[in-house]
């Protein structure tokens, strides 16, 4: 493990606007440094998309950032990061990517020579390697247009790159629904840990040839899959909250190898991984229902530096276009969170711990990721010898959370949900002492139709 | 001696052992494969359902019963076929074109499967052209299509078109998925919208009734 203490090991210095290595945009935006910045990501109604739409595409694209970032400088925000999450025939051909990179930075210039509004874009291509089942991670066209992207974007002048990876999540979608805390935990800590140091590797290498930041990554294919599982009552909240904890370890791994944030939003493990590196992190939590429901509306606010909506369809309503919509309700969240720490630390603390005390007591996976629990759990992360011993020892401080909230009366006690505490505490028990024994067991298990073991354990012996 | 009754009871309690054991029993003891089918299997699933649906078991629990089901037919399809038993309904199921969610999808099919359905599923990212292919090749009476993407729905829309303009005015066609709605299933021609896998049961049986 590169991380070996914490870079915030008092829950109380775990806080919204400051992260002990802030970063600053070549326009002298600095994440972290005190101001919460409003995150806009956006994307299209319904609508195909391929090279005879892209006039239409492009008008789409076009309206949003003219339309938000005046909006967001009429309510005089001195800073915006804008987030273009593509749509995977966006990423699977670059050429229709970069179209859409190149309008928003122009309209992030000219919103910056009109309005002298510092906003900034993170391109976050699409991870399209499952597209082949099972999914080819280490080689292919997929894996070659994805790179090609994060280079074009950089090289125009993207800022921030990032990306929701899916190593792993060929074994993880069923792990969930089978509520198999093993599997869990090979999908994210095995496999998982494996593709991402391969593919943040190559990221990094493209940021630095760019003078642009690797940002980060985030485990949303995995730990909000189950959050949504959760939502609907498929799957108990307790060991979507366990899972939420375990994914820290694979988001971990961007960092290790070079990342330096934001995190990116839709990480609701990022309060952990900002306990342990220290670099700023984006959250989405109330502000981003328009993408999906969550059980942490407020407390997800606890501790960002960024504040985003996930994603909005440029849609009307009746305020205007949705994007300018959620631009404005993220500005006010924001002007909220500022207003207090430019108070003082009592107040940012103050409210804070509002955000944190009107989510925690409802729902497990709020509690999980309060400033004390990330902090419980980063220190279990970065005391562990390996990723697969940090996923073991994260699961277990989550189960003692979790059983101390419930028994302790703070979270509500079912008895159909906290029968899966032990559940999952007898799994983590029989767990073997070491990663080759458990990888051994794991191959044996794990439907070989769904998942390429070559594709993780290249060149080794497990292959 | 082992009656139909248990045989439902370990599937419901997704004993899987349990009804390993039971099933030669019963085959042996002169039990018709078509009553441990229809009195024992479906109605066991069918109680699973309802829990489901009900919030009373989450879908672990639900596919332990899958499992446990699938179990018995392991032993019970040899001698349907043999006594020229076929399913009532064939369905095929898929993730559009573009589209690479899956988990709603499979589980539709496992609830498919639990009442009684020969479910074949083609997978994700499917096109219109291996539906088509896959209608003409397992004739179904039902056809679900799966998309989770704004972006893809018109493709599910698409696909529609296709396999309607191919002729299978009659085939009854599901959709679902997290954008999708009722009144965008009636406005690309499908039969029926299920909002979640624990309604697809009903939303087919309801289409298939039509």
């Amino acid at each position: 493990m590169k991380f070996t203490k914490l870079a915030i090991s008092n829950p109380v210095d775990l806080i919204y606007g400051n992260a002990p290595h802030p970063i600053t945009t070549r326009h002298g935006m600095v994440i972290g440094g005190g101001t919460v910045y409003p995150e806009l990501n956006f994307t299209l109604p319904d609508i195909d998309i391929r090279k005879e739409s892209m006039p239409a595409i492009a008008r789409h694209y076009k309206q949003i950032v003219t339309d938000a970032l005046e909006r967001a400088a009429e309510l005089d925000v001195p800073a915006v990061m804008l987030e273009f999450e593509t749509l995977p025939p966006m990423t699977e051909f670059p050429d229709l990517g970069m179209e859409v990179v190149d309008i928003l930075l122009h309209g992030i210039e000219h919103a910056r020579d009109k309005y002298g509004l510092r906003a900034t874009l993170r391109c976050t291509p699409n991870d399209n390697r499952e597209f082949v089942r099972p999914p080819v991670m280490r080689g292919g066209r997929y894996l070659d247009a994805m790179l090609e992207l994060f280079d074009r974007s950089a090289a125009a002048g993207t800022e921030f790159l990032s990306i929701e990876s899916v190593g792993g999540k060929e074994v993880h979608d069923d792990a969930l629904v089978n509520g198999d805390l093993r599997a869990v935990m090979f999908a994210l800590c095995v496999l998982g840990v494996r593709d991402m140091r391969f593919l943040w590797e190559h990221i990094v290498a493209i940021a630095s040839k760019h003078g642009a930041y690797a940002a980060g990554d985030t485990a949303c294919g995995f730990g909000n899959t189950a959050m949504v599982l959760a939502e609907r009552k498929m799957i108990p909240r307790l060991f979507a909250s366990v899972v939420r904890a375990i994914t820290a370890v694979r988001s971990l791994v961007a960092y290790e190898c070079g990342a330096v944030g934001p995190g990116k939003d839709c990480g609701y493990e990022n309060p952990i991984l900002k306990a342990i590196t220290g670099c700023p992190m984006s959250m989405e939590g109330k502000t981003a229902a328009c993408a999906h429901l969550s059980p942490m509306g407020n407390l997800a606010a606890a501790t960002a530096d960024l504040w985003s909506n996930e994603s909005v369809q440029n849609i009307k309503l009746l305020g205007g276009m949705a994007p300018t919509c959620y631009m404005e309700q993220l500005v006010y969240d924001c002007r909220l969170m500022n207003c207090a720490s430019g108070e003082g630390k009592e107040s940012a603390l103050t409210l804070r711990n509002w955000l944190v005390k009107s989510d925690a007591g409802h729902d497990p996976q709020a509690l999980i990721i309060s400033p004390e629990s990330s902090v419980r759990i980063a220190e279990s992360i970065v005391r562990s010898k390996s990723h697969y011993h940090a996923g073991i020892a994260a699961a277990r401080t989550a189960i003692t959370i979790l059983r101390e909230a419930t028994e302790g009366g703070c979270l509500p006690s079912d008895p159909r949900e906290t029968s899966w505490l032990q559940r999952m505490e007898d799994e983590l028990d029989e767990m073997p002492d070491t990663e080759d024994e458990f990888i051994d067991e794991m191959l044996e298990e794990v439907d070989r139709t769904k998942f390429n073991p070559d594709e993780y354990f290249f060149g080794q012996p497990h292959a | 001696m082992n009656t139909l009754e248990d045989l439902k009871t370990a599937v419901i309690n997704g004993k899987r052992k349990e009804v390993k054991a039971i099933m030669p029993d019963l085959l042996d003891s002169g039990f018709e494969p078509s009553a441990v089918l229809e009195q024992a299997l479906i109605p066991a699933m069918s109680v699973v359902g309802e829990r489901f649906k009900r919030n009373e078991i989450f879908v672990p629990e639900m596919l332990v019963a899958a499992r446990a089901m699938k179990e018995a037919m392991a032993q019970l399809e040899p001698r349907l076929v043999a006594a020229g038993i076929k399913p009532q309904y064939t369905a095929v199921i898929g993730t559009v074109e573009g589209d690479l969610h899956d988990i709603g999808k499979n589980l539709v099919a496992t609830m498919w499967k639990g009442t009684g359905f020969e479910v074949i599923d083609l997978g994700v990212n499917v096109s219109a052209d291996a539906f088509l292919a896959a209608i003409d090749q397992h004739k179904p009476h039902l056809v679900g299509l799966s998309a989770l993407l704004t972006t893809t729905m018109p493709a599910m829309k698409d696909t529609v078109a296709a396999i309607r303009n191919a002729g299978h005015t009659d085939l009854k066609i599901l959709v679902g998925g997290a954008p999708i709605t009722d009144s965008y299933a009636a406005e690309i021609g499908a039969d029926g919208y299920s909002r979640d896998a624990a309604s697809a049961v009903d939303a087919a049986r309801k289409a298939l009734a039509a």
